[in-house]
């Protein structure tokens, strides 16, 4: 009975210890989270949207860099996600077998942990320095080698968890290895594979690193792909805490912003991913 | 390498049925995984619209034999049949045969349903559509004949639209059957076809097979020995990857030849 007594209360020190844990860890987080809302709301209104952005002390928005985020991200996705998908679907598919596919696997995941600076780094060497200059295209790049090894990752995995049986089944119709893979596995794997790419969009919209070392930044607005481009990361790198009240409001704002796309990106990722599982 | 050494297990001597025109003919039919050999030396025609049955305990190889009669061991490597297995007269064994079209005369219903994740009239268009060039009437007449076929029409007539997953398991199955039956195969394979579904179910696809033997050669694998005598005119009894007994199910169920068959019919095993 005494063995009893003792378990049960080291399970009651253990418990408390992970609420603690837990506390202690959520706590940074909301703190973290409110003092983004707290700030960023602060500074959220029309002109944030319609005005570029400003030199310190005058009025100003943050128009350049949201557009630029939104194109450099859009076609950094655009160009990662085709090639994570049809690498993902080798993996899966075709080469599920192979030594190959281990490999792919093992170096994926490297690229996968690899801290963005590097990333930046490269296309800095690739990009950058042959071009003569930052552009908006080195950025795209970036951005789409930082999203390739999470599609392919995600592609792998959702299509490996179609059950075997449903390509048997339709391997027993007679139809060919690649109508199995387009009308049958991407058919049930279709929410799992959207998930991966909008995961993959609210990694590539918060990165900082790689685009500091490939498109820089703009002041103005521009839409040459050749040239620098404004985009919120870089400009909240830039504004924040360099003193001025101004800058340091946008950079509240921009973060605020990013940090709602992405919510919004999880979230309803999440969804889909709930309504497969109920399917 | 063809091996033709006759199996000594298995009776041979006065091959029952001979003369009936055979659909398939599985001669000297040996298999791999790996290096571990699961099927040895199997003999076995499979008689034109007969309905033939595989019995015996789990790991006997009848899953096994079933999915060498459509290659459906090439999708995984390591897998490697020896020998040779004829449909009408061809060697599918052999190399430089088109898989697919293979595939699309010999079909399989599997023991699980798998519906495809697309709506009911989909799952059983989207065969068609891979072979023939239909207009959108003559594939709604197919469709249709299909599901009827498969005795699923009349339950699913009015919500063609809705997801094929959203059946009960026994009309899944129905529905995998009818998708199988819309190519036009010539052989349907069966494998435990309702060893997932209720007795209600079970008796309803029976009843099928039973009406789908007038078109097509079947073979069925089952472990329900009642099934097998049921809905089959010829079991091949199958033990550690030999085929023990192949006879009239009527013979092979009240007088069997061997005493393993005996054992195992009558519940002493397996």
């Amino acid at each position: 009975m005494a063995g009893y007594t003792s378990r049960k209360r080291t399970s009651s020190v253990m418990m408390a210890l992970c609420w603690a844990a837990t506390i202690f860890g959520i706590s940074w987080l909301c703190l973290i989270l409110g003092a983004l809302l707290w700030n960023g709301f602060a500074g959220l209104g029309l002109n944030v949207f319609v005005l570029d952005t400003p030199a310190p002390n005058s009025e100003g928005g943050l128009r350049n860099a949201i557009v630029g985020s939104l194109i450099m991200t859009t076609l950094g996705v655009s160009i990662g996600t085709p090639i994570g998908i049809l690498a993902g679907t080798y993996m899966a598919e075709y080469g599920r077998y192979s030594k190959l596919t281990d490999y792919i696997r093992f170096i994926n995941d490297i690229l996968l942990s690899a801290p963005s600076i590097i990333i930046g780094l490269f296309v800095y060497e690739v990009a950058v320095v042959p071009l003569r200059g930052f552009s908006a295209i080195a950025g795209v790049l970036a951005l789409a080698v930082i999203v390739i090894p999470v599609v392919v990752r995600t592609t792998e995995d959702m299509l490996l968890l179609v059950p075997v049986q449903l390509r048997e089944a339709a391997s027993a119709l007679g139809l060919p290895r690649s109508h199995v893979v387009k009308k049958v596995a991407y058919r049930a794997a279709k929410t799992g594979l959207i998930t991966g790419v909008l995961l993959a969009v609210a990694r590539a919209s918060g990165e900082t690193a790689p685009l500091l070392f490939t498109v820089l930044s703009s002041q103005f607005f521009s839409l040459d792909l050749t040239k620098p481009m404004a985009n919120l990361p870089v400009v909240i790198n830039y504004f924040a805490g360099k003193g001025y009240d101004n800058w340091e409001q946008l950079a509240w704002t921009g973060a605020l912003l990013i940090t709602m796309a992405v919510l919004v990106l999880s979230i309803s990722a999440r969804i889909l991913s709930a309504q497969k599982e109920k399917k | 390498m063809t091996d033709m050494t006759l199996n000594p297990g298995a009776s041979t001597a006065a091959v029952p049925g001979a003369g009936l025109p055979e659909k398939i003919s599985v001669r000297g039919l040996k298999f791999y995984y790996g290096d571990n050999l699961a099927l040895k030396t199997i003999n076995l025609p499979l008689y034109s619209h007969k309905v033939t049955a595989f019995i015996g305990p789990s790991g006997c190889g009848k899953s096994t034999l079933l999915r060498v009669l459509n290659r459906m061991y090439d999708l995984y490597p390591k897998q490697r049949a020896e020998g040779e297995v004829l449909l009408d007269g061809q060697n599918i064994l052999a190399p430089g045969q088109d898989i697919n079209m293979l595939r699309a005369r010999v079909g399989m219903v599997f023991q699980k349903p798998t519906p495809f994740p697309m709506t009911i009239y989909d799952n059983i268009a989207f065969g068609i559509k891979l072979y023939e060039d239909l207009s959108k009437s003559e594939l709604d007449g197919r469709v249709e004949k299909a599901l009827r076929g498969a005795a699923l029409w009349e339950e699913v007539k009015d919500k063609l639209g809705a997801s094929g997953l959203s059946l009960s398991g026994g009309q899944q199955q129905r529905l995998c059957i009818a998708r199988t039956v819309a190519i036009k195969p010539e052989v349907i394979l069966f494998d435990e076809p309702c060893s997932a579904l209720d007795p209600l179910s079970t008796a309803k696809i029976e009843e099928l097979i039973d009406e789908l033997k007038e078109h097509y050669t079947i073979a069925i694998v089952t472990h329900n020995m009642q099934q097998a005598a049921r809905v089959s005119e010829y079991t091949a009894f199958m033990y550690l990857g030999e085929l023990v007994e192949f006879n009239l199910t009527t013979s092979v169920f009240t007088a069997p030849a061997k005493k393993q068959t005996q054992d195992y019919i009558t519940g002493r095993f397996g």
